[in-house]
């Protein structure tokens, strides 16, 4: 219980004491603080603020670890719930390193020669990000997949000056519905179409594609390509990056703005984010890309250094005509990944990579044989498939958690009695073997 | 001469040596499948190969080139470089907040959504406002987000004609960008010579096809608009909606609030004023807040708490006429668990003091540097001061030099040329978090930069002389742009 | 400083007719030093058609860009593909090397007419320093 009076509160991050605070407005000239707030019309000045009183460090933390502990975790369920956001292996290196003060407390490199850490990750970072896609050119971070994807859609109109966006139906539906509230406001059109033969209409400017797709199987790039290059279209993918580890990546397909959800390289799932978007096209294109570019310079000395480059492009000068008004670059995030992929390197990538594909395949096989259950897909699917059960999968799961296992995701609304289930390098095979002995319960 | 190259800093490719291992992974644990046809799988990948104390040494190294907070004085004008309190970081960090999944289903992360949904309450309470959704996961998406429902709330009226937006001379970038995102023409609106809006330009813009004007108060230039009222009354007497940037919200915590003012909707940077780590430049959170008239159109989605059997339970919610959703998930949920940690620890008390120590310090430094830089708006700011380096140019030293400069004295330099509405602006933000000695020592600095560019401007002009790069050449990096690292490049570098 | 052997626009550009006929367009001493270093020219492929004093393409320093204004109207029909590739030619010859495009033009007497000569661009510059 807070006991003291307002005035009598001295935080522990502010430094300025009551008899600081009056010398410092003796400075000034004034008689109170009150005087500061002059410009404030008088009526309005004050109101009730109804927030708890401060509270200690040691009691919050309690209270906040009980909340945290009413939470099914990761740490205490087995989990096969992915669609997008994915439990991967977060190298122990990673927390320390980013939770350096140097890195977790500056702010947007505007002042080069006082943030080259800063700008040496996002440059390390672009050239992992161009590697990983097979593209030319890649961003400094945006906020997430989905309006990464958003964004190219927009860029794409862009350069085409076109404004029909067509979006196959193997797509992420929330991904979907991203690029409409972006789209629509400036009459933008989204049309949706069947993956298994997208006829794209006359004058479309972009076709989307998401590869593996939401059901986790790969999607036919080549055919896109074809489809878009017939009508001068741009082919653009959303793709996982941890798919890239093992799988073509998209710019061998001739896509020419790749964007992804960098979550799986890094970062928790912390419920939805902070998480980091991924974002690169071919150099062409480069003036039409949003976001933040990192380029390679010299100093007055010919030492090398980095800076934020192709400014121009973005909302603090072209303002109104800026490619986008983002204005941030998930840095930190950025940073996780890029400390991530160096550690897993060349080798530990296509590694994480095999270990979702064979633990994936695995309990498919599995699950397959169970009466009752089957995979409705055919095709070649990564870490996620579909799942076709013998009762609602959101009544499985209930039934799943009593034995600490979160379950796939229902997409019945999509797929009658079907679960979107997701397998990574996380899962062992007493997981694997537990999650189909409790399946086998609704087995019929 | 070739320049002496920093061999710390050479790039991960660079250091990498087939055959070296970063981590060890799990053997496999179950019967190995058949892979897909050779066609579908990449041959080669280009990852560094390096082990893990290479990892640690090289970003340790990289980390000690930045600026920070932690490290530094960082006075950056419009972002609010404040302390960011350490259990913040922790909490956000436990396993019942970082490892749960966005689609778990609802009874699973009750505990999560009670958090977001205190959030929502907190900001709603702050800001006086009626209803506020998370899911912004930034300052200019919550602009858009703000935008969107404007644009809603008049389509839905039949007042689809109303296409101007108009937004102050002196905002930031991201307001006319987020508003040409939504398909507005954007009207920019002058300051007058008191910095605050020029009423005589608002009344003449304030037309039919007016859908609102986006105001950042206090505004860029540090002042609170001592004609907001009547502001916000032009834009509603027209027909418009009257937006607020939270940007500046430092200054006014706790001192008044945006929804009595008679703004209608607003975003707030939980990076900024709730105080989580700016990370080199995000993540942050945008969160939007609004009065009754816009609570339908917010971003999707909100959480809702619900009574059931005298239980109560928390449920997220897409409100009836969303202007829909943003991201994938729910917003940016650890940056929202940081800010509930900060506004707990603070408490209303706290969250006023906040307010109060960021104006107080920002009107000191402004008392001791007017005069030997020229203050544009001779009037107390609130909680940042814009300054002037014209002076210093007439001594032939200009606003970026003399922010460079700055860093060698170990400061991080303030926002320069930023208003645009300022020649040579030095946009100056101490926060609260910044004790009187180290305000002190800033000023000594400030003035001491005066003086070098009277006796000595060459020191000034060439600075910073003591970081771990000097001047770049920025205009070689825009023509030539090297954008990542190439293996063709470097050979052909080395031969 | 600002050759005599053309007309001169408000906005900071140049416009010389050749012996062909042909208008050579760029910008002024004066532009590019406000601009400072120049990174990049957005300018209008051959063929495409612009009024007078309407917007031709950019200018793009490094924190800035600028719009450039034709100043007379017609068909571009070459482009200075040199400037192009190495934008610094425009700062250090905005007047000869550094030259934008080059435009036909069916009513270039009229409008070199309403144009500046050298001296009134230097009075215009004069005036707009006060």
């Amino acid at each position: 219980m807070q006991t003291t009076s307002d005035n009598a509160f001295q935080s522990h991050y502010m430094p300025n004491t009551p008899q600081e605070r009056a010398e410092m407005l003796r400075v000034l000239g004034l008689d109170s603080v009150e005087d500061l707030f002059a410009d404030i019309p008088q009526e309005y000045r004050n109101p009730a603020l109804s927030i708890p009183p401060p509270m200690s460090e040691l009691e919050l933390k309690a209270e906040l670890e009980a909340l945290a502990k009413t939470n099914h975790d990761t740490k205490s369920y087995a989990s096969f719930l992915g669609a997008g956001v994915y439990n991967h292996f977060i190298p122990s290196l990673v927390s320390p390193l980013i939770n350096r003060g140097e890195f977790l407390t500056s702010y947007t490199p505007y002042q080069a020669e006082a943030s080259q850490g800063t700008l040496q990750v996002a440059y390390e970072f672009q050239t992992m990000v161009c590697n990983l896609m097979g593209m030319e050119v890649a961003n400094d971070g945006m906020y997430e997949g989905a309006s990464s994807l958003a964004e190219a859609a927009l860029m794409a109109c862009r350069i085409t000056g076109r404004g029909d966006i067509c979006v196959l139906d193997t797509v992420s539906p929330t991904y979907r519905q991203v690029v409409e509230t972006y789209a629509r406001p400036q009459g933008l059109q989204v049309h949706v179409l069947e993956a298994r033969n997208p006829h794209l209409p006359e004058g479309a400017a972009c076709l989307l594609a998401q590869y593996p797709n939401y059901f986790g199987y790969l999607e036919d790039l080549a055919s896109h390509k074809v489809a878009t290059h017939e009508r001068d279209a741009l082919l653009v993918v959303s793709t996982d990056p941890i798919a890239t580890g093992m799988f073509r990546p998209p710019g061998d397909y001739g896509a020419d703005i790749v964007t992804g959800e960098g979550q799986g390289m890094g970062v928790p799932m912390s419920f939805g984010g902070p998480y980091v978007g991924l974002f690169a096209t071919r150099s062409e294109y480069i003036r039409q890309m949003p976001g933040r570019i990192v380029g390679k310079t010299v100093d007055t000395d010919g030492k090398t250094g980095y800076v934020l480059t192709l400014q121009t492009r973005e909302q603090h000068i072209r303002r109104e005509r800026a490619t986008s008004n983002i204005c941030t670059s998930q840095a930190l995030l950025a940073l996780a990944a890029t400390i991530t992929l160096a550690t897993l390197g060349k080798r530990g990538l296509r590694q994480v990579a095999e270990l979702c594909y064979h633990k994936a395949h695995y309990a498919a096989s599995l699950i397959s044989r169970v009466t009752g259950y089957s995979l409705p897909l055919k095709g070649t699917f990564f870490k996620e498939m579909v799942v076709k059960c013998p009762t609602s999968p959101t009544v499985i799961n209930e039934r799943l958690l009593e034995s600490s296992i979160i379950g796939g995701l229902d997409i019945s609304h999509i797929m009658p009695d079907c679960m979107l289930l997701c397998v990574t390098e996380m899962n062992t095979r007493q997981e694997i073997e537990a999650l189909v002995g409790a399946l086998s319960e609704f087995s019929r | 001469m070739t320049a002496q190259q920093d061999h710390r800093r050479r790039l991960l490719m660079d250091r990498s040596v087939p055959g070296r291992v970063g981590a060890i992974l799990p053997s496999l644990d179950v019967p190995a499948q058949e892979l897909p046809d050779g066609q579908l799988l990449r041959s080669d990948l280009d990852l560094p190969e390096v082990t893990e104390p290479e990892v640690v040494r090289y970003f340790t190294n990289l980390s000690q080139l930045n600026f920070s907070i932690d490290t530094h004085f960082y006075p950056l004008g419009s972002c609010t470089m404040k302390y960011n309190p350490k259990i913040n970081d922790e909490v956000a960090s436990l396993p019942g907040f970082a490892g749960i999944h966005p689609l778990q289903p609802d009874y699973q992360v009750q505990g999560a959504l009670e958090i977001m949904h205190h959030v929502q309450d907190y900001l709603v309470e702050i800001t006086g406002m009626a209803a506020s959704s998370l899911a912004p996961l930034a300052g200019a998406q919550g602009e858009l987000c703000g935008i969107l429902m404007i644009q809603k709330y008049h389509q839905e009226r039949g007042d689809s004609h109303r296409l101007k937006m108009l937004i102050p001379d002196s905002a930031h970038g991201t307001n006319p960008a987020s508003a040409a995102m939504a398909g507005y023409h954007v009207v920019s609106i002058p300051t007058d010579s008191e910095g605050n809006c020029d009423l005589k330009a608002l009344k003449k813009e304030a037309t039919s096809d007016l859908a609102g004007m986006m105001i950042t108060l206090p505004s860029t230039l540090g002042l609170f608009d001592q004609h907001i009222v009547e502001v916000c009354r032009l834009i509603h007497e027209a027909g418009g909606l009257a937006y607020a940037d939270g940007a500046n919200m430092n200054a006014l915590l706790g001192q008044v609030k945006m929804g009595h003012l008679g703004f209608d909707v607003m975003h707030l940077n939980l990076h900024k004023t709730f105080s989580t780590p700016h990370g080199g430049g995000g993540p942050g959170a945008g969160p939007v807040c609004v009065q009754p008239s816009l609570q339908p159109y917010l971003p999707a989605p909100v959480v809702e708490r619900r009574s059931y059997n005298g239980k109560e339970s928390y449920t997220l919610v897409t409100p009836e006429k969303t202007i829909g959703k943003v991201s994938a998930s729910h917003g940016n949920f650890g940056v929202l668990v940081r800010a509930y940690t900060y506004i707990r620890t603070l408490g209303n008390v706290g969250l006023r003091q906040v307010s109060e120590n960021a104006v107080l310090n920002a009107n000191y430094l402004l008392t001791h540097l007017k005069d030997r830089y020229h203050l544009p708006f001779d009037r107390p700011c609130m909680h940042e001061v814009v300054l002037s380096a014209d002076w210093q140019k007439g001594k032939g030293v200009n606003g970026l030099e003399t922010a460079k400069r700055l860093l060698d004295y170990g400061f991080h330099a303030p926002t320069m040329y930023f208003p645009l509405t300022v020649d040579e602006a030095l946009l100056i933000e101490p926060t609260e978090t910044e004790s009187k000695e180290t305000l002190d020592l800033f000023i000594e600095a400030m003035k001491a930069i005066d003086q070098e560019a009277t006796e000595t401007p060459d020191l000034v002009k060439g600075a910073p002389h003591t970081t771990p790069v000097r001047r770049l050449d920025e205009a070689r990096a825009a023509r030539q742009p090297d954008l990542r690292w190439q293996r063709k490049a470097e050979e052909d570098a080395n031969s | 400083m600002n050759p005599s052997d053309r007309k001169y626009s408000k906005e900071h550009e140049w416009a010389k007719v050749e012996d062909d006929g042909r208008i050579v367009v760029g910008i002024t001493h004066f532009a590019q030093d406000q601009l400072g270093d120049i990174v990049f020219l957005d300018l209008p492929a051959p063929g495409t058609r612009v009024e007078q004093h309407k917007k031709l393409g950019e200018v793009e320093s490094v924190k800035a860009v600028s719009d450039l204004f034709s100043p007379v109207g017609g068909e571009v029909v070459e482009v200075n593909q040199s400037a192009v590739d190495n934008p610094e030619l425009v700062n250090n010859d905005p007047f000869e090397a550094g030259w934008l495009v080059k435009m036909s033009s069916s009513n270039s007497d009229k409008e070199m007419g309403n144009l500046l000569t050298s001296e009134e661009y230097e009075a215009f510059l004069e005036s707009e320093a006060h």
